[in-house]
């Protein structure tokens, strides 16, 4: 843009500037405007909202005083101590790490089996592979009601038949008993997420070249072989994209939790917690820090990732 | 027999029953779910087990006790699947209008600051929605924009035009640039050009995207809860039947209603578009 103020105040070299420039600095401005009601959007709704968490986690706000909240309030590590140092605090970020590492491996495994069982042709393909998308699909706020009902120790169907068939001694409460409820939510994740990753994986697998397969199975490679050293280096890429992409969701995650536990029996991740410091306390300041702690845990997760663990992939050869 | 043989074997008799549980655990809760909502609530407390009852015992009062107003003793989902209809349309309309052109400009348009540009789309998913949510449940507080239809769906444009962007941008760089180039030589404008020739050829794209971003607002809960749970009025119908299964009084296969009636626009969207969906989801996933 700062060849456009200099042609303004130089009238001497605009005409031949305008001649030589033109082309290239009206596809630059095209490209800016073209582009600026997403800047705008994203900068009021997304940026500037994330720049004030950072100052309302500094600041003392309840919703009572919310009108006097302003930039220039007072500034204080209070929010950070209480949220630090509040029962529940460490365990609430094991629990977040734990039901994300478990959802991610989860839903990216399944995904893979489906991928791979789902990639040949078989009678009713095209409506199985429709019909396993529809946990991602659906309405989150009804799947989980339905995972509520199944699972129910009164009137579920999985009780039911687990005492009748499986000869358990009593109903189980999977939602309600701590020994199971995070578990069942890492389940519930994985089943409503594997086909985001079976979809990838299919896409990635119906590229690679034939032939490759062919010529390893007429050298007598067993599938097992074919699929160690054929089909994962190819799939690699995408396998590590999806790992960081589950994550990153996976560990922001709020719906599923709340509506699956909310947040009780050991299944309290950070996001559900900022929840109840906004709307049971109404700690607009202790809620701020507290999401500020859950994004800076996953920047340092993610560096950490990229840092030591993440595939070398030459940016050029990406595009 | 050598292991190739062996495992080809193995494969053979695995296959279709991996692919059998699949198909089960992904379709079975929705039958689930269609089924419970159609049996007498007596009959589910009997019998729990029961996966099928006979049609004539099939009762629709549930639906009725769901759709009919709160006035006649409903629950008013009819004025709640208008308001997500609202929501979701206004964001799929806006969200195509801003994404269209922003995608154009990343993907054909050289400018200063298009690397860039990235990055700020990766932080709107770096961070949590439930931190954006503080900032903007005070600052839609002070604007009186909290409990009103418009605020939740500009919030919504914002969570899903990135992705939009990302998508159209995927496939309008598969668009021949030699096209444009001719459009140009017979004197459209750009904005012509992008109305004219790229817009008709990106139309699959474009069509999966606004698919993709009505649904992604259709099922949107949490910003729904936090701005429009004060007025009933306003609910949306996630919003709606999360706040149906806190009462006391109503039954399960009430519940199960409710979550057909959410559920079932969005399937049927999904069944009429699905390969449209699928392909637009993953465009250049495949390229590695």
């Amino acid at each position: 843009m700062s060849g456009t103020t200099s042609r303004e105040t130089s009238p001497e070299t605009s005409r031949g500037a305008r001649r030589q420039l033109t082309a290239r600095q009206r596809e630059n401005r095209a490209g800016l405007a073209y582009l600026s009601p997403t800047l705008v959007v994203v900068l009021v709704v997304v940026v500037l909202p994330i720049l004030w968490t950072v100052m309302l986690a500094f600041q003392r706000i309840r919703l009572i005083n919310l009108r006097r909240a302003g930039v220039f309030g007072e500034y204080t590590l209070a929010n950070l101590e209480t949220v630090l140092t509040s029962p529940g605090f460490w365990s609430s970020l094991w629990t977040t790490l734990v039901y994300t590492v478990g959802s991610t491996v989860g839903s990216i495994v399944l995904g893979l089996v489906a991928a791979l069982a789902l990639r040949g042709r078989f009678r009713g393909r095209t409506l199985v592979r429709a019909s396993v998308l529809l946990p991602y699909v659906a309405p989150v706020v009804a799947v989980a009601f339905v995972w509520n009902v199944l699972l129910s120790p009164q009137f579920g169907l999985v009780n039911d038949w687990g005492v009748r068939f499986l000869d358990w001694d009593r109903p189980i409460a999977f939602l309600s008993q701590s020994e199971y409820a995070l578990l069942t939510v890492i389940a519930f994740e994985t089943w409503r997420y594997f086909p985001f990753a079976f979809l990838f994986l299919l896409a990635r697998l119906q590229a690679v070249p034939a032939d490759l397969e062919e010529a390893a199975r007429v050298d007598g490679a067993a599938p097992t072989q074919i699929f160690r050293h054929i089909l994962l280096p190819q799939l690699g890429a995408v396998i590590a994209l999806l790992s960081v992409l589950r994550f990153i969701m996976t560990f922001n995650k709020f719906d599923d939790v709340y509506l699956l536990t909310g947040g009780g029996s050991g299944t309290e991740v950070v996001s559900v917690r900022v929840y109840e410091f906004l709307t049971a306390r109404f700690d607009i300041g202790a809620a701020a820090a507290q999401a500020l702690v859950l994004a800076a845990g996953l920047v340092v997760l993610l560096a950490i990732y990229l840092r030591f663990l993440a595939p070398k992939v030459d940016p050029r050869e990406e595009e | 027999m050598d292991r190739a043989s062996i495992e080809t074997r193995a494969i053979r008799v695995l296959r279709p029953i991996v692919i059998t549980v699949l198909a089960v655990i992904t379709l079975f809760p929705f039958l689930y779910m269609l089924m419970l909502s159609v049996r007498p609530i007596e009959d589910l407390l009997q019998n729990p087990g029961r996966l099928w009852i006979d049609p004539s015992e099939w009762t629709l009062r549930t639906y009725r006790e769901v759709l009919d107003p709160a006035e006649d003793g409903g629950q008013g989902f009819l004025r709640f699947l208008t308001n997500s209809a609202i929501v979701s349309v206004a964001a799929t309309a806006f969200t195509l209008l801003v994404s269209i052109p922003g995608a154009y400009a990343v993907a054909r348009l050289r400018f200063f600051g298009r690397r860039q540009v990235h990055f700020l789309f990766l932080a709107v998913y770096l961070f949590p929605s439930i931190l954006l949510a503080i900032p903007l449940f005070v600052l839609f507080t002070r604007l009186g924009l909290r409990g009103s239809l418009a605020g939740l769906t500009l919030v919504y444009i914002a969570q899903t035009v990135p992705v939009s962007i990302y998508m159209l941008r995927n496939y309008l760089t598969t668009i021949p640039e030699s096209l444009e180039e001719a459009a140009a030589v017979d004197g459209y404008s750009r904005l012509q050009t992008l109305r004219k020739v790229v817009l008709p050829l990106a139309a699959p794209a474009v069509m999966a995207n606004a698919l993709y971003v009505f649904m992604i607002a259709w099922n949107e809960f949490l910003f729904a809860l936090l701005f429009l749970v004060e007025d009933r009025a306003d609910w949306t119908v996630s919003l709606g039947l999360a706040q149906l299964s806190g009462g006391i009084e109503v039954s399960k296969t009430v519940l199960m209603a409710g979550s057909v009636v959410l559920t079932l626009p969005i399937v049927i969207l999904f069944f009429a578009a699905e390969r449209l969906l699928t392909e637009g989801l993953t465009a250049g996933a495949d390229k590695g």
